[in-house]
């Protein structure tokens, strides 16, 4: 899948002490989604699930369409937090499926901090994240929680 | 309904190999253009000592079960009727291409909502690299929709 965002080189963690709550993460914007990216989700990902690639089986769960695997959308989410910070910061990460998301839709990745504070001595923060298609119609709600070293 | 006797239920450890292919495959199907997820020149000039692994592989990884199966089996659940509630990660190391990653899967919780048309399982594992060091705990919460 190719969207519309640079090439990220890995991130650098920014610098604390300038956060505040309410920040904003630089958002993620991908393109529509395909009935093509969920085959390669499907594939790469290891879930077979055909509740997501084969419209016969989805019409049989009584799916007027097949739809996109929670853990795709979960998977920018973690780049939307990768591009922030190195992977290695990342505490957390806990996310909640609220609603479906649909092949055509154009998913919007976005973060704020939400708390920043120092636990066990080390400077801490925690993040909301979320989706949305391209209504604002949210999909996703997640939190993380990341740490400097 | 579900039978609660299955809370507690542990499955049999199992492992998986980390692959880089893998890796590079679910890097290209998540639109990851960090070149530290697919090149390990990249990666190691990043301080990794491989292709890392992604914050969300992990969950997988545990798909690679000898039987992926096994849960839905043993509490006879209809992939129709299911649904992915909440996935989480807490992340304790890193793990990398060539890892040998152990997954411990537990039943941590089974209950319902709306007088049973909606029933939860709530499953917790513990995963360990070839150094006994804890990699991270996933918790998944999957949903069944009854009829």
């Amino acid at each position: 899948m190719n969207d519309r965002n640079p090439t990220m080189a890995t991130a650098q963690l920014p610098d604390w002490n300038a956060l505040q709550p309410g920040d904003a993460l630089p958002p993620l914007e991908l393109p529509p989604i395909r009935r093509l990216d969920l085959a390669l989700y499907c594939g790469a990902s290891g879930d077979h699930n055909p509740i997501h690639v084969d419209v016969d089986f989805a019409r049989s769960a009584g799916m007027p369409d097949v739809f996109a695997h929670g853990m795709l959308s979960a998977a920018w989410l973690a780049r939307l937090l990768t591009n922030w910070v190195p992977q290695s910061a990342i505490r957390s990460l806990d996310l909640r499926f609220a609603a479906l998301t649909h092949v055509g839709e154009r998913i919007r990745c976005t973060g704020t901090v939400a708390e920043k504070f120092e636990h066990e001595g080390r400077r801490s923060v925690r993040l909301k994240l979320a989706t949305a298609n391209h209504e604002g119609a949210a999909r996703l709600s997640a939190e993380a929680l990341v740490a400097w070293p | 309904m579900i039978d609660r006797r299955h809370i507690g239920h542990q499955l049999p450890p199992f492992q998986v190999e980390v692959e880089k292919g893998r890796l590079r495959f679910f890097a290209k199907a998540t639109g990851q253009t960090d070149p530290v997820y697919t090149d390990e020149a990249a990666a190691r000039d990043a301080g990794h000592p491989g292709l890392p692994v992604p914050p969300t592989f992990l969950f997988c990884l545990e798909m690679e079960a000898p039987n992926p199966a096994a849960i839905r089996e043993l509490l006879g659940m209809d992939y129709r009727s299911l649904l992915h509630g909440e996935q989480g990660f807490s992340y304790h190391a890193m793990a990398y291409a060539g890892d040998m990653l152990t997954f411990r899967q537990r039943i941590e919780d089974i209950y319902d909502k709306k007088n049973g048309a909606l029933e939860f399982v709530v499953r917790k594992t513990h995963v360990h690299n070839q150094r006994d060091e804890l990699v991270a705990e996933l918790r998944c919460v999957t949903v069944v929709r009854n009829q």
